[in-house]
């Protein structure tokens, strides 16, 4: 099975985010880390090629600056990588990222697609059900476990009261959740992941045009909840709290 | 109340009704103008009141049977809404599909997190970005339908007393390949007490617990304030609870008058779904915890001192 996995390209969280003043857009470094959601879904990606013999694809949006971050999930075990980086690209929405991916993954052919639920820097949630879309798949999200076999794929499905079990025929789409624990890439992973391939394209190399439907008008910090009294545990901390409860009448 | 402005709402069925969380986009969207929504489940004469009751003028209902709702909902939804002015969808895993496949459809951008939608002048959505730290404002300037998912509890329900709205049947459309998932079973993972979404009190645990056994004073101390349970995702992940319990941005959005952190650090995703509790209580025993710059009291130390003590005090006093 031939699986296409979208990796994406983020600002390392543990610093704080900078927006450009003229767009609000974040600004993107040139050392940009993969993000963490996305490392399960290369762990199930590399689990259903071991189990099919396939091979994973990794495709991400984004400038490519150093690569650290594709390079964490070609250490973990993919096999290549495909890249569209593009100046005109800066501040895509959704659509049009669907649009680039799903032409770059057309353009690459694929069995199932693998994508995370929610990206951490910009958390639309929405981008790999629009790719689902445009490539005409069925869209499988929210797996917090996945078995492909014969030319099928199955997963259980979060849902709000507990899990589904739902299945479809490949070519289909899934989204994962961070429930699948990814692995740790190796020292030999990390050597090789430096001379596997990575192929970049424009946008206009795939065809995509860009139009934005949306302006931000505004950016306003929101102010923050102001904190309380701090207490050290001495053995009778329990007590503030059993105060604070009947001061707010709870007991 | 009418200013022409047609909205649609998409409700998926939970537990054989209509969510919480759709009747407070209902409730909003009657403040636009006309509200019809597009209900997939198996529905009932109850949900029809429901639906009516807070202010729906019509509804389109599909029953998608075991065919996985998102693709034949999507396509559905896409042929109905060209001449609407908004869709309004909610944070659910089946909104987000619906949202994601009709917008791509159309060829119309989505706005995720959205916590108000303004229709006056052009159609603009205030959201958090960040982990909630900056308030966008973002004008939506493609052509209708402008395509917006929110955040729970962004709105309140408010019923209007309002009549059974007709009903119109959607049959299955042939989607094509966006139809070929199909649901299997099905799993109510079921739990006791209040839900998050009524609790006064939620008391939440997190990773800081240690072990999945230690859930179990968590469980506890929510029965002892007549409470619910709640959880970080790190322990959902780490399979201790079912996600049902998981508080934050892609979990439940909680708004009790006493929540209660036990070993949980504070991440912004875990914030963002509870930082609008009346009183928070944090208990964590690194004094640079995150958590502790929102707790409205916050205990340095150690959860398995703490909150067995609290227990007892607790039942001492019952
Ligand atoms: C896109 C995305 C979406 C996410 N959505 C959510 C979400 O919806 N909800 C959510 O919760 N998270 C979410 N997360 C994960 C989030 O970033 C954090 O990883 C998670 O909230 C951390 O959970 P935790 O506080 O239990 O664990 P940790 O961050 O590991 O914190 C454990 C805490 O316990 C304390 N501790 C340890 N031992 C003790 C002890 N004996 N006594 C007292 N304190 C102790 C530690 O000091 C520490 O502060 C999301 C992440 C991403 C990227
Ligand atoms: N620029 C991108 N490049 C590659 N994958 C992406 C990109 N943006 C989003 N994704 C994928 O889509 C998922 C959901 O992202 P989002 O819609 O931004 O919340 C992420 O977890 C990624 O797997």
């Amino acid at each position: 099975m031939n699986i296409a996995v979208c990796v994406k390209q983020i600002p390392d969280p543990a610093t704080p985010y900078q927006l450009d003043g003229e767009n609000h857009w974040v600004i993107r470094p040139n050392d940009q880390v993969l993000d963490d959601t996305d490392r399960s879904g290369v762990e199930i990606a590399l689990q259903l090629a071991e189990a099919t013999e396939g091979t994973v694809t990794l495709f991400s949006m984004s400038p490519s600056g150093s690569l650290q971050g594709i390079r964490q999930a070609l250490a973990m075990g993919a096999d290549k990588a495909v890249l569209i980086d593009d100046e005109t690209l800066k501040g895509a929405d959704a659509l049009t990222t669907a649009r680039v991916l799903a032409a770059a993954m057309t353009r690459e052919g694929f069995d199932l697609v693998v994508a995370g639920t929610e990206s951490t820097d910009g958390y639309s949630g929405v981008m790999p059900q629009m790719m689902s879309e445009i490539l005409d798949v069925p869209c499988l999200s929210f797996a917090r476990k996945v078995e492909a076999g014969d030319g099928s794929v199955t997963i259980e499905r979060q849902t709000a009261s507990g899990y589904n079990v739902v299945t479809a025929p490949v070519p289909a789409l899934i989204t994962v959740t961070a429930g699948i624990e990814p692995r740790y890439p190796t020292f030999k992973g990390i050597m090789q992941a430096k001379s596997k391939p990575v192929t970049t394209f424009t946008a206009a190399d795939l065809g995509v045009d860009i139009e934005s439907g949306q302006t931000i008008q505004s950016v306003n910090p929101v102010a923050a909840r102001a904190g309380g009294s701090i207490v050290e545990d001495d053995g009778s901390a329990f007590e503030a709290i059993v105060e604070l409860l009947e001061q707010v009448k709870v007991i | 109340m009418s200013s022409g402005i047609s909205t649609w709402v998409f409700a998926e069925e939970l537990e054989g009704k209509p969510s919480d969380g759709t009747l407070e986009l209902i409730s909003k969207a009657r403040t636009f103008g006309d509200v019809s929504v597009f209900y997939v489940g198996a529905g009932s004469d109850e949900a029809w009141n429901a639906l009516g009751g807070h202010g729906a003028t019509a509804v389109h209902h599909l029953d998608p049977g075991d065919t996985l709702p998102s693709g034949p909902a999507a396509h559905a939804l896409a042929a109905l809404v060209t001449d609407a002015d908004v869709v309004l969808f909610g944070a659910g895993n089946t909104d987000r599909d619906v949202a994601g496949r009709v917008a791509a459809k159309l060829g119309r951008p989505v706005v995720s997190n959205a916590l108000d939608v303004t229709v006056d002048g052009g159609i603009a959505v205030h959201s958090e970005i960040l982990g909630g730290t900056l308030g966008i404002t973002t004008a939506i300037t493609a052509e209708k339908p402008a395509l917006v998912v929110t955040r729970p509890k962004a709105f309140t329900a408010e019923p209007t007393g309002g009549s059974t709205p007709p009903i119109e049947v959607v049959g299955l459309p042939d989607a094509g390949r966006a139809n070929a998932a199909s649901v299997i079973e099905r799993h109510v993972e079921a739990s006791d007490g209040p839900s998050l979404e009524e609790a006064s009190v939620i008391v939440s645990g997190g990773r800081g617990l240690g072990a999945a056994d230690k859930f179990e004073m968590i469980h506890e101390l929510a029965r002892l304030l007549g409470g619910a349970a709640g959880s970080t995702r790190a322990v959902v992940d780490a399979g201790w609870v079912p996600y049902s319990y998981q508080v934050g941005q892609t979990g439940k959005t909680v708004k009790p008058s006493v929540y209660i952190a036990c070993g949980i650090s504070g991440a912004m995703q875990h914030i963002v779904g509870m930082k609008g509790s009346a009183t928070i209580i944090a208990i964590n025993k690194d004094p640079d915890a995150p958590i502790f710059a929102l707790a409205d009291l916050g205990i340095v130390g150690d959860v398995h001192n703490v909150v067995p003590q609290l227990i007892e005090a607790l039942k001492a006093r019952s």
